[in-house]
C-alpha cells in the first residue's frame, strides 16, 4: 500500500553490496525504535494489570485487559472515530473544492496557492489551536454572529463542544486532505473533461463521471491521511472541549503519564490500532480502488 | 458598478474558486490571530482576547525565560534530529532507487508504516520499549531525539525519493560517457541535481520534529519542548510571547518557502532565455 | 440570444440551411487573434480538411465548432439553427480529440457507450456493439484504454464519436500519435468509415498528403485566415497565394515583369525570357504597383535536358543553366539547377529509363508546358510556408 506517492520507476539499478550499506543505518533505526517498540507495546498490553511503574509489571497473558479497557473507554474510543470520520467528511469537501480550484482554476496563481496552503502549517499546531480557542470563545465574534442568527441560544456556546473540536480536527488536518487530492486532480488531463462535455455530458455530470472517478486514488489516499491522525489525535479534544469531549488519545495518554496504568494504556491503543486498520481496509477495498493505490 | 458589486458578479462567474479561496482565508483565521495576539497587551494572563495593542511582546521574548529555553531545546532537538534523519534517510532514497537488494518491498513497508501510524500509538509503543529497556527514569533529551528521529526518516525518504526517481538517469549515463568517474559522477551530476529534494526534506523534518506533541509528551519525562511548554501554559494561562514565536516561525518558513519559489522562477527564466 | 438577432442576415455564402457554415467567425486571445473573420460552407456528408501548419487557428476553429471556445464574433451556423453559443453538450457536434481523450477508467464499451447513456437513448447496448463491429473491436470491448495500441485506441476515440451519429464530426489531428504506416492504413480506413456513414467530417491537419488523401475539400489556413479553398487537386494545381504553393507540395517561384494581357495569356518576362501564363491561372495581371510577379512552376513540372536538346514544350526554352546536385530518390530524381540570374530552381524527373541521368556541374536548358505555370502577387513573400515546422 503506497499511499503518498507512486511507486518510482526502478531504473540504472545496481546489484552487490552498495544497496544493502546505504539501507542498514536505516532499517536499524526503524526496526530498533518502529518495530521492537511495537512488540513492546503488545507485550506491555499483556502484562498484569495489577503491577505498577514502582512494583515492576509481570507477563501474566492477561488478555482480559483488553475486554476490561473496552468495557471502562468504549465512549471514548467509539468517539474518536465517530469524531475522525466527520471531520475527515468535512475536510473532503473542503478540501475538494480548494484542490480542484487549485488545479483547474487557478491559472497562474496555482503555485502561490498551493504555497499559501502549506504556509500556515509551519506555525505551531498548538498556537494555531489556542487561536480557535480565542475565536471560539463565549463572548467572541463567532458565537455572538450565531446567536444573533438564532442558530445557537442565548446560552449556546460553541466551546467545549462536539462543534468545536470536529472544527478544530477539520483545521489541523485539511492540509494531508488538500495535497493528495490536488496530486490526483492535477493529474487529470484536461481533454478528458472537454472530451465528457463534447459527449453530451453537463458540467455536473462531467465532474461525477469524468473528473469524480479520476480523482478516486487521491480521495481514498487524502481520508486515509486525515482520518488516521484525526482519530488518534487529543490536541483539539483538550483545549477546544470538555471532559464530555475526551477522545481515545486523551485517555491513553492520562493512562501513562499520570495513572501509570501501562497495560490498559497499550491494551486500548492496541485497539485502536486495530480498529483503525479495519476500516481502512474495508474502505479501501468498499472504494474499489485498490488497484490504483 | 460598485466593487461590491463586482466582487459578487466575480463570484458568480467563478464559484468554484470563490469556494477555493474561501476554504484558503479559513485557513489563515487562526494566522491572523497570532500575528494579532502577539501585539496583546492582556489585562490579565486568565482570559485569552485581545485587550490592548503593545510591542512589550516582541521587546521582551524572553519574559518567562523558561519559554525561551523550551524554545532553544526545540531547535536543538529539532537540528540534530534533521541531521541524522537526512542522513540516513537520503541513503536508503538512494539504495531504494538506484540499487537491487532483496527485501525491498518489506523495506518499503517499514518506510510507510511510521507515516501512516496514528502518533499516539507510536509514542506509546516507543514509551513501552523505554520503560522495558529500564529507561523509563531517564525519559527527557535523548529520548525525545531517538523518537524524532524515528518518525522523521519516513518523510526524508519519501522525499529524496521522489526527487530521484523523477531524475533522468540519461544525464548520469552522458556524465559517465564523458570520462567521469563514478564518483565524479555523483559529486559532479547525481547529487547536485538531487541537492533541492534533500533540502526540502530536511525542512520538513525540522518543521515536524519542532511541531510535535503528541509523541515528544509520552517520551519527554520532565524535559519541556517549546509544543510542551504551550501545552502546560494553555492550562496556566498563555503567555503573548508565544504568538511572538508563532509569528516569527509562520514568517521564516513562508520567507523559505517563496525563496525557493523565486529562485526556482528566476531559473527556469534564465532558461527560457538562453 | 440577442447577439446572435443582430447578425442574422449579414452575410450568407452558399445555399441556406445546408451543412455546416462559419459567418465572419472570428476569435481574439488576451495579446493575439487566432482567427480572423473566416468563412466557411461545409456541405453535409462531405469530408472537409482544415490544413495549415501549427498556430495557423485550424484547432481554435474547430473548437469553436465543438463548442470548447466562444467566438470573439461571428456565427456558426448547422443547418438553419445558430449554435454560436449553444453549450458544447448540447450540440449535435462531436469530436475525435488528438491523442483522443479516452476515460481511462472505463473500458472500451463504457467509453463508447458514453454519449449515449448521457442522452438517455434507448438500446445502448446493439448500438454499441454495432459500432464496435464497424471499427473492428468487438472482442477488445472489456478492456481498457492503456492496454489497447495506438491504432486501436484511434478506433475508439472514432467509434465514440460516431455513435451519437453527430451532424458534424470533427477530427482534430486524429492521427498525429500514429506512426507513418499505421497512419496511411488509418487514412483509408477512416474514410471508408466516412463513405459508410455518410455523416459530414471536418478534419483538422498539418499534414497536407493527409488532406489529400482524405478530403473532398481542403482549406489551407495560414495565420488566422483562409488562403485558398477547393478540391485538392485544384489546390495544387492552380494555387492562388506563394503560401499554399510552398505549404501544399513545393514550387519554384521565379521573378519577372509583368508584360501584360495577351489573348487568353499573360506575358512575364523571367530575367530575359518570354513566359506566357494562361489568364486564368494568372492571379496578377498588371503587376501591382513595380510591374512584377512570381512565375511558379511545380518541380516535377520543369523538363530538363541537354544544352540545345529539342524540349517536348511549345515555348521558349531557358538556358544557361548548371546543375549543382543530383539526388536519386528511386522513382525519380531531383536536380537543383543554378539559373543565370543565381536562383537555384528544382527539377524533379521520373525514372522512366528513356533520359540518361545529369550529373553536378553539366549544363542543362529548362523548360515547361505554359499551361501549368501560374502567376502570384509579387507583394507575396516568395518563401511563405516553406520551412514551417510541420507540428500539430
Amino acid at each position: 500500500m503506497k499511499l503518498t506517492t507512486a511507486t518510482p520507476v526502478a531504473k540504472a539499478e545496481r546489484t552487490g553490496w552498495t544497496g544493502y550499506i546505504l539501507m542498514v543505518p536505516g532499517v536499524i533505526w526503524l526496526l530498533l525504535f518502529f518495530v521492537i517498540p511495537f512488540y513492546s507495546l503488545v507485550a506491555t498490553s499483556l502484562y498484569d494489570p495489577n503491577g505498577s511503574t514502582y512494583a515492576g509489571y509481570q507477563m501474566t497473558w492477561a488478555f482480559g485487559n483488553y475486554p476490561d479497557a473496552l468495557a471502562k473507554y468504549w465512549q471514548p474510543l467509539v468517539r474518536s472515530l465517530v469524531y475522525g470520520g466527520v471531520a475527515t467528511f468535512i475536510c473532503l469537501l473542503l478540501g475538494y473544492v480548494l484542490a480542484y480550484s487549485i488545479a483547474f482554476k487557478a491559472g497562474r496563481w496555482k503555485n502561490l496557492m498551493l504555497v499559501l496552503v502549506i504556509a500556515p502549517f509551519f506555525t505551531s499546531f498548538l498556537v494555531r489551536t489556542l487561536s480557535w480557542k480565542l475565536l471560539l470563545r463565549d463572548d467572541g465574534f463567532f458565537v455572538n454572529f450565531l446567536q444573533f442568527l438564532h442558530i445557537l441560544g442565548p446560552d449556546g456556546r460553541l466551546l467545549a463542544t462536539p462543534v468545536a473540536v470536529v472544527a478544530g480536527l477539520v483545521y489541523n488536518f485539511l492540509p494531508f486532505m488538500v495535497l493528495p487530492l490536488f496530486a490526483s486532480i492535477d493529474k487529470i488531463d484536461h481533454r478528458l473533461i472537454e472530451a465528457a462535455s463534447d459527449l453530451y455530458a453537463s458540467p455536473i455530470r462531467g465532474f461525477f463521471k469524468v473528473t469524480w472517478p479520476l480523482s478516486l486514488p487521491g480521495v481514498v489516499s487524502g481520508t486515509l491521511l486525515t482520518f488516521i491522525p484525526a482519530a488518534g489525535d487529543y490536541i483539539n479534544a483538550q483545549l477546544l472541549g470538555s471532559p464530555q469531549q475526551r477522545m481515545v488519545g486523551n485517555v491513553i495518554q492520562n493512562l501513562f503519564t499520570d495513572a501509570n496504568d501501562y497495560p490498559a494504556a497499550a491494551a486500548l491503543s492496541m485497539m485502536l490500532m486495530l480498529l483503525i486498520l479495519v476500516m481502512v481496509l474495508f474502505y479501501v477495498r468498499r472504494s474499489g480502488t485498490e488497484d490504483l493505490l | 458598478m460598485n466593487a461590491l458589486q463586482r466582487i459578487g458578479r466575480w463570484i458568480g462567474r467563478h464559484l468554484v474558486l470563490a469556494g477555493g479561496i474561501g476554504v484558503l482565508i479559513y485557513m489563515f483565521i487562526p494566522i491572523f490571530v497570532v500575528v494579532l495576539m502577539s501585539f496583546n497587551a492582556p489585562k490579565s494572563r486568565l482570559i485569552y482576547r485581545f485587550d490592548g495593542f503593545t510591542l512589550h511582546n516582541w521587546l521582551n521574548p524572553c519574559q518567562d525565560a523558561s519559554m525561551c529555553s523550551a524554545v532553544a531545546r526545540s531547535v536543538q532537538i529539532g537540528l540534530l534530529a534533521t541531521l541524522a534523519a537526512t542522513l540516513l534517510g537520503t541513503l536508503m532514497a538512494f539504495a531504494l532507487v538506484r540499487h537491487k537488494f532483496a527485501g525491498r518491498s518489506l523495506a518499503n513497508l517499514m518506510i510507510f508504516l511510521p507515516m501512516a501510524a496514528p502518533e499516539i500509538v507510536m509514542g506509546s509503543s516507543l514509551l513501552a520499549l523505554f520503560v522495558a529497556a529500564g529507561v523509563g527514569g531517564k525519559l527527557g533529551f535523548w529520548t525525545i531525539l531517538i523518537a524524532h528521529i524515528m518518525f522523521c526518516l519516513s518523510f526524508v525518504v519519501v522525499t529524496v525519493r521522489a526527487r530521484l526517481a523523477g531524475l533522468d538517469d540519461n544525464l548520469e549515463k552522458a556524465a559517465m560517457d564523458l570520462y567521469a568517474t563514478p564518483s565524479q559522477t555523483f559529486w559532479k551530476v547525481t547529487f547536485p541535481l538531487v541537492f533541492p529534494g534533500i533540502l526540502g526534506a530536511a525542512l520538513l523534518a525540522f518543521s515536524l520534529s519542532f511541531d510535535d506533541f503528541i509523541i515528544t509528551n509520552l517520551n519527554a519525562g520532565n524535559t519541556t519542548t517549546f509544543p510542551m511548554y504551550v501545552w502546560g501554559a494553555s492550562q496556566r494561562g498563555v503567555p503573548m510571547q508565544v504568538n511572538v514565536v508563532g509569528t516569527v516561525m509562520f514568517v521564516v518558513s513562508v520567507l523559505i518557502v517563496v525563496g525557493n519559489e523565486i529562485h526556482r522562477r528566476r531559473q527556469e527564466k534564465a532558461l527560457a532565455a538562453s | 440570444m440577442s447577439q446572435v438577432a443582430e447578425n442574422t442576415g449579414v452575410r450568407r455564402t452558399g445555399s441556406a440551411g445546408d451543412g455546416l457554415r462559419l459567418v465572419s467567425l472570428t476569435k481574439e486571445f488576451a495579446n493575439f487573434t487566432a482567427v480572423k473573420s473566416i468563412d466557411l460552407h461545409v456541405p453535409t456528408g462531405s469530408f472537409f480538411a482544415l490544413l495549415g501548419p501549427s498556430g495557423c487557428g485550424k484547432t481554435t476553429t474547430l473548437r469553436m465548432v465543438a463548442g470548447l471556445e466562444t467566438p470573439t464574433s461571428g456565427q456558426i451556423l448547422l443547418g438553419d439553427k445558430d449554435i454560436t453559443f449553444e453549450k458544447p453538450y448540447r450540440r449535435p457536434v462531436n469530436t475525435v480529440f488528438q491523442n483522443y481523450a479516452l476515460f481511462p477508467h472505463l473500458d472500451i464499451y463504457e467509453n463508447v457507450a458514453f454519449g449515449l447513456r448521457r442522452r438517455k437513448a434507448g438500446n445502448v447496448d446493439s448500438e454499441v456493439k454495432e459500432m464496435l463491429e464497424l471499427v473492428e473491436l468487438t472482442s477488445q470491448a472489456r478492456k481498457k484504454p492503456a492496454q489497447l495500441s495506438g491504432g486501436q485506441q484511434q478506433r475508439v476515440a472514432l467509434a465514440r464519436a460516431l455513435i451519437n451519429q453527430p451532424e458534424v464530426l470533427l477530427l482534430d489531428e486524429p492521427l498525429g500519435a500514429l506512426d507513418l504506416k499505421l497512419r496511411r492504413a488509418m487514412q483509408i480506413e477512416i474514410k471508408r468509415i466516412q463513405t459508410e456513414v455518410g455523416l459530414t467530417f471536418v478534419h483538422v491537419t498539418h499534414d497536407q498528403e493527409e488532406a489529400m488523401t482524405m478530403a473532398d475539400t481542403i482549406a489551407v489556413m495560414n495565420q488566422g485566415v483562409i488562403e485558398q479553398m477547393g478540391a485538392p487537386a485544384d489546390l495544387y494545381e492552380n494555387p492562388k497565394t506563394t503560401f499554399v504553393a510552398n505549404f501544399l507540395g513545393q514550387s519554384n517561384l521565379i521573378e519577372g515583369t509583368v508584360k501584360g494581357r495577351d489573348g487568353d495569356f499573360v506575358k512575364v518576362d523571367m530575367h530575359g525570357t518570354l513566359a506566357s501564363i494562361p489568364l486564368s491561372r494568372s492571379h496578377t495581371t498588371d503587376g501591382g504597383s513595380d510591374g512584377l510577379g512570381w512565375v511558379g512552376i511545380r518541380p516535377e513540372k520543369v523538363l530538363i535536358a541537354d544544352v540545345g536538346e529539342d524540349i517536348d514544350a511549345p515555348g521558349n526554352s531557358i538556358p544557361g543553366g548548371i546543375v549543382t546536385d543530383v539526388s536519386f530518390v528511386g522513382v525519380s530524381t531531383q536536380y537543383l539547377v543554378r539559373m543565370p540570374w543565381g536562383q537555384e530552381m528544382q527539377v524533379f524527373e521520373q525514372n522512366t529509363g528513356r533520359r540518361r541521368i545529369f550529373n553536378t556541374g553539366e549544363s542543362v536548358d529548362l523548360s515547361w508546358r505554359p499551361e501549368y505555370a501560374f502567376l502570384l502577387d509579387h507583394s507575396q513573400d516568395a518563401d511563405a510556408g516553406v520551412d514551417v515546422v510541420a507540428a500539430p
